[in-house]
């Protein structure tokens, strides 16, 4: 006797979305564990142990590559898929294809994560996996797009919801960047190795435009996908503005793919390469702020909720990084401002801003709204999740404020001249100032880590609250029967 | 002439959505990157630049291994406090045969575009092995096993073969042969013969001693002599001060 509840299985796969669900927080600590380990290997270098493996320059790559693609990945792959089947009122179109996106999916993040411990890299930032792993991203992404258009091409409304816009956008975009940024030859079929098609100064341009865009689809297109049905529902209330998710969603669309030379500001990238891409940056904060203030005023007339409901607490802050994060973009995207910034941590503490605060706080804000209703229970405890709230938010103000002096400190020492007109500082200097800051960071990194485990510990005993209660009523129901 | 656009059209048609999203996010990447391989002044012209000996291209595959591109870059801006710093600023000449490109995003430790010969061998060696021996402050991580591991130069054919593939001017025939020798002169010209590249390998590092370790050819050798080179295949007296100002 099956029991046709909220989650039931026959009208939706959630199957899929509570193993992408789980995964995305086994991904999350993994990630989040690496990050703070080479945060404190910068700090105090004796943690490289003198091992290949660990050694600083290979475990970076598993750090960003577990936590976008793992923990960022595996969340947008639960969300999309619960968000295209409830708003489509349809199931996905094939049970098979969706499990081979997750076995696809996570066997990519293991063979990447392994590899990168064994020195095989394209060296190329967030692309760093070598080809093979690169020709299986493209299948499970292929099978991805077919499954997600298929599904909304069954849909029983005639509109398609604006979450599947964005959605839509963030794998097409993928797409077309992984193939290209990718092209490279290996040196035989037996070698992971190989050589990039392009050199230089086209290969830097080439990467770049796939290294923002994985930011700015990846990291944001997809993830406001995820805003435009989760805040909504948690907070009750329609989306602030039609209008503004049309004009947002096409702008948004078109500028983040100018955008990516200024990366390269003052390199040997000609100047009209990276100053137009410096416009489209300052541009780029309309369509940004746009998603912003849709998001944010969402919750205009229930603002009580930000009190009362830590759920909501998450998605609010999330998209208060963001406006921030995208406010802080475009400025460092000026040539003067990036003359100072780029190559510093005020860069990477820019990362993070968005990262943590509106990547991981959305994804956290989502699936605390998604995954009870999957086992069709509520969330274990709700002090945790408070507790979580806070954990996240100090270590994401710590990590920031740490990474904004050091970048700033870095910036000023290399430029400073002394009276005589030489180099005030040598080089070392600079990292030596660094050491406090990189310290404080490593710590923000532990306290949002620890929200992180926090979260983990909530999820799981909610789970099992949810198996358990499912099982109580199963056997309520079978007794009912055997008496009748 | 009454056209009256609903965006309802797109919202109803999942196939019109995704051809105009496609075509939204395709101008950006067509118009900025396509034009870099057009337009002659991208790559400067300049003497000096040449592809890496099988030697020194095997220890770029073990810097770019080993993930230095995090905390290295290889790309000085045209600042006053980098020229004084690190040299003359980088020209895209310099890196026409790095498939990939090894700019760099971040300095953690210096700049290395201009490394090459300004440190000696044994320095490079003692401080890869130990950082914090010759600099305290380094929060590099120790390399101890490049100096420990042989040299993989079995697969050197290939690797030469597949950079040929993607546009370095290695030579395999007579022809092309003849024509490096035209073109960097013949020492060099023999080192980028495929068919010499095992041996040319063994010559440089035997030659150059670069771990000053003579029983074999390690890792650090390869390393080394690729640290050894960056930066210096343009000699910068020989161009006026602002002889690349209009090539940006």
């Amino acid at each position: 006797m099956a029991v046709t509840t909220y989650s039931g299985a026959e009208q939706y796969n959630f199957e899929v979305v509570k193993k992408f669900g789980v995964m995305s927080i086994v991904w999350a600590m993994v990630g989040m564990f690496v990050g703070v380990y080479i945060a404190s290997e910068l700090a105090w270098p004796f943690l490289n142990f003198d091992s290949p493996y660990i050694s600083f320059g290979r475990f970076r790559p598993v750090h960003t590559t577990t936590v976008i693609f793992g923990f960022g990945g595996s969340a947008l792959f639960a969300t999309s898929y619960y968000v295209v089947q409830r708003t489509c009122q349809t199931r996905l179109i094939s049970d098979g294809m969706a499990s081979f996106t997750f076995w696809g999916w996570m066997a990519v993040i293991a063979l990447a994560d392994v590899s990168y411990m064994l020195g095989y890299t394209q060296s190329r930032e967030y692309a760093e996996m070598e080809w093979p792993i690169d020709i299986l991203i493209e299948i499970v992404w292929v099978t991805y797009l077919i499954l997600f258009v298929g599904t909304i091409m069954r849909r029983k409304q005639p509109h398609i919801y604006v979450a599947n816009w964005f959605y839509v956008s963030f794998i097409l975009a993928t797409a077309l960047l992984h193939t290209f940024n990718n092209l490279a030859v290996p040196i035989n079929l037996f070698s992971m190795k190989s050589y990039s098609l392009f050199s230089g100064v086209q290969d830097a341009m080439t990467q770049w435009w796939y290294g923002h865009n994985a930011v700015g689809f990846f990291l944001t297109a997809a993830f406001l996908g995820m805003m435009y049905y989760f805040v909504p529902k948690q907070a009750g209330r329609p989306i602030y503005s039609y209008r503004l998710s049309i004009v947002h969603f096409w702008a948004l669309s078109f500028m983040y793919m100018w955008v990516g030379a200024h990366h390269l500001h003052w390199t040997a990238l000609p100047d009209w390469t990276s100053s137009l891409a410096a416009a489209f940056s300052i541009l780029l904060l309309m369509p940004s702020w746009g998603g912003m203030i849709n998001g944010i005023m969402t919750l205009s007339g229930a603002w009580d909720k930000l009190r009362t409901d830590p759920i909501m607490r998450f998605m609010i802050v999330a998209l208060s990084f963001y406006g921030m994060s995208t406010f802080e973009g475009p400025m460092m995207s000026l040539k003067e401002v990036n003359a100072l910034s780029h190559y510093t941590d005020w860069t990477v503490g820019h990362v993070h801003s968005g990262a943590l605060g509106w990547v991981a706080m959305i994804s956290f804000g989502s699936l605390y709204h998604m995954m009870p209703k999957l086992w069709d229970t509520k969330m274990y405890s709700r002090k945790l999740i408070e507790w979580h709230f806070w954990l996240a938010t100090i270590g994401i103000v710590l990590y920031i404020v740490a990474m904004w002096i050091s970048g700033i400190t870095q910036g000023l020492m290399w430029r400073a001249f002394d009276q005589f007109g030489n180099l005030q500082y040598s080089f070392v200097e600079s990292v030596a100032a660094m050491h406090p800051f990189y310290a404080m960071r490593a710590i923000g990194g532990m306290f949002f880590l620890t929200g992180m485990l926090t979260m983990a510990f909530n999820m799981f005993m909610t789970i099992r609250q949810g198996k358990r209660e499912s099982a109580a009523l199963e056997a309520k129901l079978a007794s009912k029967l055997a008496h009748a | 002439m009454n056209f009256n656009f609903k965006h309802e059209w797109i919202e109803t048609n999942i196939g019109l959505m995704a051809v105009l999203t496609m075509l939204a996010i395709s101008v950006g990447g067509l118009v900025e990157i396509a034009p870099l391989f057009f337009i002659d002044k991208t790559i400067e012209k300049v003497d000096g630049v040449r592809p890496y000996t099988p030697l020194e291209q095997r220890g770029r595959d073990i810097y770019q291994r080993e993930g230095c591109y995090l905390c290295h870059s290889q790309m000085i801006r045209p600042f006053r406090d980098e020229k004084l710093r690190y040299g003359h600023y980088s020209l895209a000449a310099e890196s026409q045969y790095d498939h990939p490109f090894q700019w760099g995003s971040k300095r953690t430790g210096p700049d290395l575009a201009r490394v090459g010969g300004k440190y000696s061998n044994e320095w490079h060696v003692q401080h890869l092995i130990a950082p914090r021996s010759m600099v305290p402050e380094s929060v590099m991580p120790n390399f101890p096993w490049l100096l420990t591991t042989p040299l993989d130069i079995s697969d050197i054919t290939d690797r030469m073969m597949a950079l040929r593939k993607v546009g370095v001017p290695y030579s395999l025939t007579d022809a092309e042969y003849k024509a490096n020798v035209a073109r960097f002169g013949e020492t060099v010209a023999k080192q980028l013969h495929i068919p010499n590249a095992q041996q040319s390998l063994i010559e440089q590092a035997n030659f150059g001693n670069y771990d000053g370790d003579r029983s074999g050819i390690s890792e650090m050798d390869a390393l080394v002599a690729y640290l050894q080179v960056l930066g210096t295949m343009v000699d910068f007296n020989k161009y006026k001060d602002d002889a690349f100002v209009n090539d940006r």
